[in-house]
């Protein structure tokens, strides 16, 4: 089996188990929901007041709904002790790595796919567009990229649930400033030159912490 | 004997006599530079930049100090990693700290959300969750593993975090250092300033390194 197989086969195990628990994916998407109603509570419902906050709302929405997701992803692996077989089977470390990243963007985009047309609808703005959609993926590359390492490094630790947000989210800043200003600027109807240079620091996030976490996950699953 | 003592705080004794020299430098020698009607508030500026450097200067050490830790495991390194990143989280409070009492003159807030300064707030917070992970980690080797790889993570993070905010306007004043819009005895100022501080900071870090490596030694005996 080559090392992308071996990944796969990792990601084909966390969806299967999913699609039987659906345990991350529906907690984490009602979650979702329910911070976009809560938001709306907050800010009230004025249309202007909506346009100028809609982006913020949505990525913090993201941010804490991939916070709980990424949270279970290495719980489950801990609690049935299946983490040891990972370890001990033939393959590089780094490959645990891929293939749970692999899942966890996967559920991350499941929970996106359905709350952008909800988010549309509830807040009134034009947020199926492909600008905002590859902001989007962009940006849950990057949440995928490094919340896989420390979820891998929360669930050893005592207090599992609090380390992930502590670590995730001061890490994870300039992927919400990029989209949150760029999810801005294409729900103003900004062409693609405006976005640029957001666009490529997602980008160059999501290459570089993608090469680290690759590099430094071994360390982190050692024993 | 003597020798040993005078090896041991040369650092130390340099240090304290170049804050003297730096204190007097920075109240008396040099010239004043009235800023929005606030004669003094620019002479923070000789504490500020220092403390800066010396922040960065700490995380970076930790940086390699982890790196070198993953590699080869000797406690050495993280034990320099971590206590830099004490000292790091205390300079980036002086920073954060000399910065909002220059900024309410200046600026007329404590607080602005620019760039350099939501930098510096989100370093500070990485460093903060780099010591928290030690002690939630529960073992010592586990934590320092788990350390070095925040230490490296973080590192790393920096200049992308600088980036994204550097994108949105600019409050903070840019370096006039390297456009040579100091004069000479301003600069002479700085200069002596940033070294008073990297000794302190150099002297604190062999300071707080023998202090972990005895309290190692301690617990070593204790547990035999």
């Amino acid at each position: 089996m080559s090392t992308l197989g071996k990944a796969l086969a990792i990601t084909r195990k966390d969806i299967l188990s999913e699609a039987r628990s659906k345990e991350i994916v529906f907690s984490a998407l009602i979650f979702a929901i329910l911070v976009i109603i809560i938001f709306n509570f907050a800010f009230g419902a004025d249309q202007t007041s909506m346009t100028l906050v809609a982006p913020g709302i949505l990525w913090v929405t993201f941010t804490f709904a991939g916070v709980l997701s990424l949270n279970r992803s290495f719980v489950a692996e801990k609690e049935e002790n299946c983490l040891e077989g990972l370890m001990i089977a033939p393959m590089p470390r780094e490959v645990i790595y891929i293939g749970k990243g692999l899942g966890s963007l996967l559920f991350m985009v499941v929970i996106e796919i359905i709350a952008l047309p909800i988010f549309t609808v509830l807040f009134n703005v034009s947020a199926l567009s492909l600008p905002v959609i590859v902001i989007t993926l962009l940006a849950t590359i990057g949440f995928a990229a490094v919340g896989t390492l420390f979820s891998a490094l929360a669930v050893n630790t005592k207090a599992r649930d609090m380390v992930l947000p502590i670590l995730f989210l001061p890490v994870v800043v300039p992927v919400i400033i990029s989209a949150v200003k760029a999810t801005s600027l294409a729900l103003t109807g900004s062409g693609w030159s405006d976005l640029g240079s957001w666009l490529a620091i997602l980008g160059a996030f999501d290459v570089i912490f993608m090469v680290v976490s690759f590099w430094v996950f071994p360390f982190i699953v050692e024993e | 004997m003597e020798q040993n003592v005078f090896r041991k705080y040369w650092l130390a004794v340099l240090g304290v006599v170049l804050i003297l020299v730096a204190l007097w430098m920075v109240f008396l020698y040099v010239p004043t530079v009235t800023q929005d009607g606030h004669p003094f508030a620019q002479r923070i500026f000789y504490f500020h930049v220092p403390v800066d450097w010396v922040a960065f200067l700490s995380f970076f050490i930790v940086f390699i100090a982890s790196i070198a830790y993953l590699r080869t495991r000797d406690r050495k390194w993280d034990n320099i990693a971590h206590s830099s990143a004490e000292l790091g989280i205390i300079f980036t409070s002086l920073m954060l700290l000399t910065g909002m009492i220059w900024a309410r003159p200046a600026w007329g807030v404590y607080w602005v959300w620019d760039p350099r300064l939501t930098t510096a707030l989100v370093l500070w917070f990485i460093y903060v969750a780099y010591l928290l992970v030690r002690s939630y980690a529960g073992e010592e080797v586990r934590g320092a593993r788990f350390a070095a790889v925040l230490g490296i993570v973080g590192f790393i993070d920096v200049p992308i975090v600088a980036l994204a905010i550097v994108l949105w306007r600019t409050q903070h004043p840019a370096p006039l250092v390297f456009e040579g819009g100091l004069d000479g005895k301003m600069m002479a100022t700085l200069m002596v300033s940033l070294a008073a501080f990297t000794c302190l900071f150099a002297s604190l870090l062999r300071v707080r390194f023998s202090l972990r490596k005895a309290e190692y030694l301690l617990r070593s005996i204790e547990q035999e």
